[in-house]
């Protein structure tokens, strides 16, 4: 059996391309230890939900009322309250950063309680507003719920003014958990990871080592250069999903509510974009440092920032938006969310599909481009 | 005296040689102010948690006055604004599925009549969970609406939480992201460019020709390391003209004492560019290792998430953090004005960094080459 | 015969570049040519002259601005993938991937080439014979020698019998031995295979072996013929001179290139100098520049003629390339005197893990002494520089230099030693001005001491202070280089492999720097690839596998050899070889 010359050129050129890779191993470490290392910390290290906060108590008033209040904060299984003596040393405690809020029940809180005009006093440590937003929503909700208590009781049987109460559910992501968005979030890191990292020095590195030179003077295609350097690290990226969406259900308990073909296939999509993206900078750069730089920040730091990652894009003003649109992590970002949490969104999928398939052409054409065959 | 004096004196030589190298290329000088540029802007602009638009649906079976007060609450509030309304409850899937609404509020047929028997009326609230912190912080703003139409209702104990907030007082993001970008986006090139500045000389033989001068491997260390503390503290002067004069964020503590902050920051994190440099064998192993820390820094400095957040192993990971510091160290000063004695606890670490990397390298140095 | 085509046809070809300053200037100057197929071609010319232009150019690599350039019957404007089809490149820096084994680089340039894997077998055990690389197919390529690395881009380039064979100064940076073998390897296949080849070079030793020679020089084509026809223009110009009892023929030889206006060019060799008359030069200055040495006429070389076109050309075109330095215009050094060794090496070892590069070797330098480390790629003589440098500390055994224990005060040595690498190693995208200062300050030269110190050095060694150090030519990047190391005056100076791919004016006026520091006191060491530049020194030292075969003068060694007369070339390739021949019968035996 003989291939065809393209066919036997191509092959050769993806073993040595395979070779290098497997031979470095600063590239092993970014392609396959990152990746687990960001996994964990990912899934351990990050989140945003709020836990045991700690909040300072100033109880100044003693009423039967305000250590009711108190007892409800202190009932939350969000807060872990600290009982101070004084404002000025809850004022401290905040300053020094010990607690991040500090719930002041004024001497008057009961008087003005039965005037219908009772004020609690909540002081936030702003720095971390993320944290002091959601504490708000805490404090406010263990205070009223305190509150609305003592108003069934004082009104038995009586119809008082009906209330409007909130039955919430929260689709997808019934809990709330924030690891559940971020680690498939983290799937699309990855693949742009190994694009930006890895593919944006291999022709860079060729230039600068000479290596191009002999290779042009030989009957090697452009395009099979290109398809030999996307081939390694085409694997190199599908192991890297396989460990994902694994540590995801399996460490992490994300659940995984799409058809697995469905993540295979967009993931697929977009890892070609990415390594065509590092590819496309590494030959219009010709120089690794450059290369690096370039993909850095046209690569990686939207992909982080812009894509819908951790910051939503319903909070962005226009123009950012609009460069939001063009970084196509944005589009594989929303569909692997969908896939990973709500299920199989056909419709989606295509659509990112095409997307990428669109990107995919610019790419290989201008790469393309980059790499014919001539040195001026 | 007269060596000491010997020693700076060629230890400035090579800091200016440095220098010139370094902005003789206008890629260079490109590179090292457009990205601290683009991205702070960037940052100040994307990096944002605070909702100010939430779209929604209506599915209100209830058709009565009461329902379509609540709902002018919500839209008055500026931040809801009404996407669809819709007819059957089967439209409220794919509305949320497709990302058109980030939330679906359902009245029962029977909730003006609840209302006005004093009964509890239900509104059901869905939300899209694919971004979970977005979803809680919708449901926070819901809630807020539902309890001051239910106090003015007097359907529930006036008790009005009186909120204050210290050093931000509307609780906006980008106080709490910027200043920490101050520190964060300097230390992203000056890492690298610690890590690439013995990695390069050794790639393109001139460090040989430094070898054979008098200079001695911590002296060659030293006078690679201030220019990249230079090049630090510029990028972290870009970043907090912009923060402060661009996005107007006011700056409380004293000038001079971030500055000395950063230094130490700064220091450290060339500590450890240079410990990379001394172990990189060429540029390109140089950048990868330094790519490799840097993600792993970044994210474990509680600069998006709080460091009180993680695990315990981890919250002792970061204590060799220098970016964990960093970021602390300026917040408190920018935003909460701290005084030296209240940043001691930051400085101190990054002292203890700085002053472990950079004989760590030196000896790397010496060792990595025989 | 007749009705074969040409394999490359040339017309009015030229192409512009934009320089360093901006301005575009002419890499290839309107040439026309034509190769007969089945020769063995030679373009030569200095640095600069366009040799990697015009190769790039028929490899399809570069598109001409003007003219025409057809290659094996094909016009390489429309169509330079079948061209690249047809022919074998190897470029002047051979990209071999470092990471991949012989064996694998071998594999893939015969899968690109789509060499069918019967014929494979059979190639590639052959050319692993030729190139002496069999023992170490597994190696990876980073881990070879230069010499080593050179052969096995060769042997990449010749996975197939291509049409034709295009070698980019294949023998840059290659010592005596590695330069033999490629060039057996290339006579060979011409041979057995009827290859049509194309070689550019700076050796006239290597022109003098093909059947048609082009001169190139500034992108233009001077002279073309075969190497007869142009060595005999150099006739009744070439004379032999022996200096008189004691004074160093390099003294003879400064003398006489110092005399542009009398004497084209010299070069010492074997105690006599070897120099070309212009020939229109003063009989009487010519006289009295001999003083009363009697010149003998000799027999004219293809290098005569070379050197002859060369100044020509030059001198037609304004200003030759480089204007060597004048005797006496370096200063002697403040520190140093007394006659006794200035370095002393004794018993000096050392290994890299099981691996011995350099063995129990002893031997003296002698104050203000020019001495050569020779050998080949591979032989421990880079070990044994980096070690006196101090770049590397010896595994055992005693290093003085400069009446410093390396051992113990390594700073304190280095302040007293200059040291210029083998490949350019000065910060490239800084100026001139700011290179030595840096340097003077590196040395701890203060203030207006260091300021006096390199606008000192500038006019002595005629550089441009604000030009850019990685743009100049490489002869002033050499002078630079120099230039740096000399600044604190040093003791001893240290050059590695100086005239590496530079070429032969260019060498000319670098040894003439070197032999006029040396007549100011200055001690210099020296390696180098070029065996006829050993006749500059006083004495040589031969190294190969780590240990010291010969150790003399010049005229001792060569009488070792057992070779009288000759080139210092074959007395060194002798040296080895009976060194090696000798070791093999020791293994045998044991």
């Amino acid at each position: 059996m003989t291939l065809s010359p393209f066919l036997t050129r191509l092959i050769a050129l993806i073993r040595k391309e395979n070779r290098q890779m497997l031979r470095d191993r600063s590239n092993l470490m970014v392609g396959f230890f990152l990746p687990v290392v960001l996994i964990l910390l990912f899934g351990y290290g990050l989140s945003f939900d709020v836990k045991n906060a700690p909040i300072a108590l100033v109880l100044e008033d003693n009423s039967s009322v305000a250590r009711e209040v108190v007892s409800g904060i202190e009932g939350s299984r969000y807060l872990v309250p600290v009982r101070t003596e004084s404002m000025k040393q809850a004022e401290a405690l905040l300053r020094a950063g010990r607690v991040d809020a500090i719930v002041r029940v004024p001497v008057d809180f009961a008087r003005s309680q039965m005037r219908g005009e009772a004020k609690v006093q909540l002081i936030l440590n702003g720095v971390d507003s993320t944290t002091s937003t959601t504490l708000q929503a805490y404090i406010n909700g263990a205070i009223g719920t305190v509150m609305l208590r003592r108003l069934d009781r004082g009104t038995d049987g009586a119809a008082g003014p009906g209330s409007v109460t909130l039955v919430q559910r929260t689709w997808f992501n019934e809990a709330g958990i924030s690891t559940w968005y971020l680690v498939p979030g983290l799937v699309v890191l990855i693949m742009t990871l190994v694009g930006a990292f890895l593919t944006s020095m291999l022709i860079a590195r060729e230039w600068e080592r000479g290596t191009l030179e002999a290779l042009f003077v030989t009957p090697v295609r452009p395009l099979e250069l290109i398809l030999a350097k996307l081939a390694p690290y085409l694997v190199v990226g599908l192991i890297d999903l396989a460990v994902c969406v694994l540590t995801a259900r399996i460490l992490f308990q994300v659940p995984i509510r799409g058809s697995l073909l469905a993540i295979l296939v967009t993931s697929i999509a977009y890892l070609v974009v990415s390594l065509l993206m590092g590819l496309f900078i590494s030959g219009v750069t010709r120089n690794q440092f450059a290369a690096s730089q370039m993909a850095l920040l046209t690569s990686f730091m939207p992909a982080l920032m812009l894509s819908g990652f951790v910051f939503d894009l319903r909070n962005v003003p226009l123009a950012v938006w609009v460069a939001s649109q063009i970084v196509p992590a944005t589009h594989f970002m929303g569909v692997i969310k969908t896939l990973f949490l709500a299920g199989t969104n056909w419709p989606m999928v295509l659509q990112s599909c095409a997307i990428m398939f669109g990107y995919s052409l610019v790419l290989l054409m201008l790469t393309w481009r980059t790499i014919r065959k001539r040195l001026d | 005296m007269e060596a000491i004096i010997d020693t700076l004196a060629k230890i400035f030589s090579l800091c200016r040689k440095e220098v010139i190298a370094l902005l003789k290329d206008p890629a260079n000088r490109v590179i090292l102010i457009g990205p601290a540029l683009v991205q702070s802007l960037l940052f100040g602009y994307a990096a944002t948690f605070d909702l100010k638009h939430v779209p929604y649906a209506v599915f209100d079976q209830s058709h009565s006055a009461a329902s379509t007060e609540f709902l002018a609450r919500l839209d008055g509030t500026g931040i809801f604004e009404r996407e669809a309304t819709l007819t059957t409850s089967q439209q409220i899937a794919p509305v949320i599925r497709d990302g058109r609404a980030l939330m679906a509020v359902s009245f029962p047929a029977d909730f003006a009549s609840d209302l006005s028997a004093g009964r509890e009326a239900k509104v059901q609230v869905i939300f899209d969970g694919r971004n979970s912190t977005t979803a809680g912080a919708a449901a926070g703003y819901v809630n807020t609406v539902i309890a001051a139409y239910n106090r003015e209702r007097g359907a529930a104990a006036p008790v009005v939480v009186e909120r204050r907030a210290w050093f931000n007082p509307n609780l906006d993001s980008r106080w709490q992201i910027l200043p920490a970008m101050i520190a964060t986006l300097s230390m992203l090139q000056t890492l690298l460019l610690a890590a690439l500045s013995v990695a390069r000389e050794r790639e393109q033989g001139t460090f040989d020709q430094l070898l054979v001068t008098p200079l001695t491997p911590l002296q060659i260390l030293v006078g690679k390391a201030v220019p990249s503390v230079l090049v630090g503290l510029t990028q972290s002067t870009i970043i907090l003209m912009i923060t402060r004069f661009w996005f107007h964020i006011p700056m409380e503590g004293s000038v001079w004492l971030l500055y000395l902050g950063l230094l130490g920051f700064t220091s450290a994190s060339v500590g450890i560019g240079m410990s990379i440099s001394a172990l990189a064998l060429n540029m390109q192993q140089a950048m990868l290792y330094t790519f490799f820390i840097i993600l792993p820094l970044a994210l474990l400095s509680g600069l998006i998430t709080p460091v009180r957040n993680m695990p315990e192993v981890l919250q002792i990971a970061t204590y060799a953090n220098p970016l964990r510091f960093g970021v602390d160290l300026v917040r408190r000063i920018y935003l909460e004005g701290a005084g030296l004695g209240d940043i001691a606890h930051d400085f101190l670490p990054l002292l203890v960094v700085a002053s472990v990397t950079m004989p760590l390298a030196a000896w790397l140095f010496r060792n990595r080459l025989a | 015969m007749t009705d074969t085509p040409p394999s490359v046809v040339i017309e009015g070809l030229s192409k512009k570049f934009d320089g360093p300053d901006g301005k575009p200037f002419a890499a290839i100057d309107d040439i026309t040519l034509s190769i007969r197929p089945g020769t063995l071609t030679a373009f030569v010319g200095p640095d600069g002259a366009g040799k990697t232009t015009l190769m790039r150019m028929m490899a399809g690599l570069l598109r001409p601005d003007t003219g025409t350039l057809r290659v094996l019957d094909t016009d390489l404007r429309t169509d330079p993938q079948s061209v690249q089809n047809r022919i074998s490149y190897m470029p002047q820096r051979f990209g071999l991937y470092e990471d991949l084994s012989i064996q694998e680089n071998l594999d893939l340039y015969a899968d690109l080439h789509g060499v069918p894997l019967d014929v494979r077998k059979e190639r590639f055990a052959r050319l692993l014979a030729m190139t002496d690389l069999a023992g170490f197919t597994t190696r990876p390529a980073g881990k070879l020698s230069g010499g080593m690395k050179q052969k096995l881009g060769l042997a990449c380039t010749l996975v197939r019998v291509p049409d034709l064979l295009l070698l980019d100064e294949p023998s840059v940076g290659v010592d005596p031995l590695s330069r033999r073998d490629l060039w057996q390897i290339i006579e060979q296949l011409i041979e057995e295979e009827g290859l049509s080849v194309i070689v550019s070079t700076a050796y006239m030793d290597e022109a003098e072996r093909c059947d048609q020679v082009f001169v190139l020089n500034r992108g233009m084509k001077l002279a073309e013929g075969t190497p007869a026809e142009l060595t005999k223009r150099a006739q009744g110009l070439t004379y032999v001179v022996t200096p008189d009892a004691g004074v160093p023929a390099r003294d003879l030889q400064a003398r006489l290139i110092d005399a542009p206006d009398l004497v084209v060019d010299a070069v010492p060799s074997g105690g006599q100098v070897r120099f070309i008359r212009r020939p229109d030069c003063d009989e009487a200055g010519f006289a009295q520049l001999l003083h009363d040495c009697a010149p003998e006429p000799r027999e004219e070389e293809l290098e005569d003629a070379f050197m002859l076109l060369l100044r020509q050309h030059d001198e037609a075109v304004q200003g030759s390339a480089i204007t060597p330095l004048a005797a006496g215009t370096v200063a002697p050094p403040s520190n140093g005197n007394g006659n006794g060794p200035v370095i002393l090496v004794r018993d000096l070892v050392r290994r890299f893990g099981d691996f011995t590069a350099v063995a129990n070797t002893s031997f003296d330098v002698r104050r203000g002494e020019i001495f050569g480390l020779l050998g080949p790629n591979g032989a421990g003589k880079t070990t044994t520089f980096r070690m006196l440098c101090g770049l590397l500390p010896a595994t055992s055994g005693e290093l003085q230099v400069a009446g410093v224990n390396l051992r113990k005060a390594r700073a304190a040595a280095r302040a007293r030693i200059g040291y210029v690498a083998q490949k350019f190693s000065l910060y490239s995208n800084i100026s001139v001005y700011e290179n030595l200062d840096f340097f003077g300050g590196a040395y701890g030269l203060r203030g207006s001491r260091r300021r006096d110190r390199v606008r000192e050095i500038i006019r002595q060694f005629d550089l441009d202070p604000d030009a850019q150090s990685g743009n100049l030519p490489l002869g002033y990047k050499q002078r630079l280089a120099m230039a740096a190391g000399l600044l604190h005056e040093p003791e001893i100076l240290f050059l590695d492999e100086p005239t590496s791919g530079i070429d032969p004016l260019a060498r000319r006026a670098f040894w003439r720097t070197i032999t006029s520091l040396s007549q100011s006191g200055v001690t210099i060491v020296v390696t180098t690839h070029f065996m006829e530049e050993a006749e500059y020194c006083d004495r040589i030292a031969i190294q190969d596998a780590g240990h010291l075969l010969a150790l003399g003068t010049p005229r001792e060694v060569r009488e070792r050899s057992g070779l009288r007369a000759g080139h210092m070339n074959e007395a060194f390739i002798a040296i080895v070889e009976q060194a090696r021949a000798a070791e093999r019968e020791g293994q045998e035996a044991a």
